[in-house]
């Protein structure tokens, strides 16, 4: 079959590889109908997270068609089922799976031992992502292992495009997770730094959610129309100070909830000197994230409030205002999303048309064109916000 | 080879390489990386062996020159293998300039080593035009047209309307591991007596 592959840093070759096999009773074999590349596969491109080993398929937001079901995931899948699959690998049998908090499985990751070791503990397994999380072979293929499958899917209905379906697999329970773990009441006021795809799903589900104000930051115009389309009041870091203009819009009180949509490679410029600062080390290797957004949350965020981070963030980060943080009694929620605790209540949402989570999608293309789609999302070229590919 | 040799980490049903196809990496990438590496390479030896660097071109007293330029080259690798590299490419084609100034310094007739001293600045020269032609290349690979991008005006989201969206989904019930802290709650419409009772 034909899979995206990651060969190295800045190095995605669309391979012919061998196809994936049933290993365990609960695998399951899916036909990979679309799949999407997801900001968190940048920093795999650009070899910020620690562990990718070459010959990693990438992807982990895909959908397809079930043709394979081992036998103990008879009873919950059957050939034919159309599923989304969720990008965290999950038992359903653990004490983390049964409290809901799926992202953090304490028995999906294979490689259990090793990120036991890094993490202290271990967190769920993730497909097409490091070998700290299991080193799972991703979806950007035509063929995806599911393995966990009678737990780890999200089955669909026909008759409604992959496109409305297939970002409940990541990006839009993840802009939802942000959103609900502020808790956002009807006076608040959330900020929400990034307009890339989750920045765009946690502007929407602020919105839906019923926030008073939602603000979006950002410096590309084509993102801040589309977070303004969504219902968001935009700013421009290039052309305003981010603390000064959310100050302004809060009676100089702050946001009272603030959302980390960007992670670990936030831009650079010299206008923002902490940026340059960040980037020299983590050229040199001695700081692995550049965490601006996080230390500009923390000023900015209203005492009490709520900082809430989907952002990716792969290891070591300086100069975090730990001070300003306790001082001002910050709630920090962060991880990877517990999608399925999400997706039955977000199914019903799209279904009932309250939100088309398409509206995101800027490019559609073949996986063959995938590795320049890599360069292309990564430039932010032909306004590029998210790519669908068709296997 | 690489990819085949991390197959030892992979398990019997996981896909592995069969035939490499086109990749993201273009022709001016691949030179990007070549004259990153060719820097942390050139860096590394002006460091070790500035002594004899020096001695080669008659320029005796310099190695700690030598020295700062090894560092200097060591920068400019780590900025070309960067995803930052045409940064990396313009800062090399800038130290190529200072390379050939202090050359010409050493390129006198009464330079017994004039001719080893004329083969490093031909050396140069011929790197620097691939520089050039790396850092242009680059570039404009990377780089995105100024002023020109697509509208999303029209991209809601919200098949029903953005009014009918905002506070659509107030039916949700926050789950009680993801309530706020109490401060904020403060400022929500409830009496003081719920707002303590709910956290």
């Amino acid at each position: 079959m034909r899979a995206l592959v990651w060969h190295g840093k800045e190095d995605i070759r669309c391979d012919t590889v061998t196809d994936p096999e049933i290993e365990h009773p609960r695998d399951a074999i899916v036909k990979v109908t679309s799949c999407a590349i997801c900001g968190s596969d940048l920093h795999l491109f650009h070899n910020f997270i620690p562990a990718m080993l070459p010959g990693d398929v990438m992807g982990h937001e895909m959908m397809g068609e079930v043709v394979e079901v081992g036998p103990d995931a008879k009873g919950k899948l059957k050939k034919g089922d159309r599923v989304v699959v969720p990008f965290t690998i999950i038992c359903g049998e653990c004490d983390q799976c049964k409290r809901g908090n799926f992202s953090v499985c304490q028995r999906s990751n294979r490689k259990k031992d090793i990120a036991d070791k890094v993490f202290g503990h271990t967190t769920a397994g993730l497909f097409g992502y490091t070998h700290l999380t299991g080193g799972y072979p991703g979806g950007q293929a035509e063929y995806l292992r599911v393995p966990f499958a009678d737990t780890t899917h999200i089955k669909v209905p026909d008759g409604i495009p992959d496109e409305k379906l297939l970002f409940l697999g990541d990006i839009f329970p993840t802009g939802w997770q942000a959103a609900v773990q502020c808790d956002i009441q009807p006076t608040d006021t959330v900020a929400i730094w990034g307009c890339g795809p989750v920045g765009q799903m946690a502007i929407r589900s602020a919105v839906l959610l019923g926030a008073q104000q939602v603000i979006a930051i950002d410096h590309l115009p084509e993102r801040l129309e589309m977070a303004e389309a969504g219902g968001a009041i935009t700013i421009n870091f290039d052309e305003e100070n981010v603390v000064e203009r959310l100050n302004d819009l809060t009676d100089e009180e702050g946001p009272h909830k603030c959302i980390d949509a960007v992670g670990l490679e936030s831009h650079v410029s010299p206008s923002m000197p902490d940026t340059v600062y960040d980037r020299a080390k983590q050229m040199l290797g001695v700081e692995s994230d550049r965490p601006h957004i996080l230390r500009e949350m923390i000023y900015v965020c209203r005492p009490g409030g709520v900082i809430s981070v989907p952002g990716v963030y792969g290891g070591l980060v300086d100069k975090i205002p730990m001070g300003v943080l306790m001082n001002k009694g910050l709630t920090i929620r962060t991880g990877q999303t517990h999608v399925n605790r999400w997706t039955d209540d977000l199914l019903r949402r799209i279904e009932e048309g309250q939100i088309d989570p398409s509206f995101v999608i800027t490019h559609t293309v073949g996986l063959e064109e995938g590795p320049e789609m890599y360069k292309v999302f990564r430039d932010k070229q032909d306004s590029c916000v998210k790519v669908v590919l068709k296997p | 080879m690489t990819a085949h040799i991390s197959n030892i980490a992979r398990s019997k049903g996981d896909p592995k390489v069969i035939r490499s196809g086109p990749s993201s990496m273009g022709a001016a990438d691949r030179l990007a990386k070549a004259l990153g590496w060719f820097s942390i390479g050139l860096g590394l030896t002006e460091l070790l062996a500035a002594g004899r660097i020096a001695n080669a071109l008659n320029m005796q007293g310099k190695e700690s020159l030598v020295r700062a330029y090894g560092v200097r080259e060591l920068g400019h690798g780590i900025v070309s293998l960067s995803p930052d590299k045409h940064l990396g490419l313009w800062s090399r084609v800038a130290g190529d300039g200072l390379d050939i100034a202090t050359l010409m310094t050493a390129f006198r007739h009464d330079n017994p080593k004039r001719d080893n001293v004329g083969i490093a600045l031909a050396a140069v020269l011929g790197v620097t035009v691939l520089d050039v032609i790396g850092a242009q290349a680059v570039s404009a690979r990377h780089s995105r047209p100024q002023g020109r991008h697509r509208s999303y005006r029209d991209r809601s989201g919200f098949p029903q309307g953005l009014q009918s969206a905002r506070g659509g989904a107030r039916d949700f019930q926050t789950p009680a591991d993801m309530r706020a802290a109490a401060p904020l709650a403060a400022v929500s419409d409830r009496a003081p007596q719920e707002r303590a009772r709910a956290h």
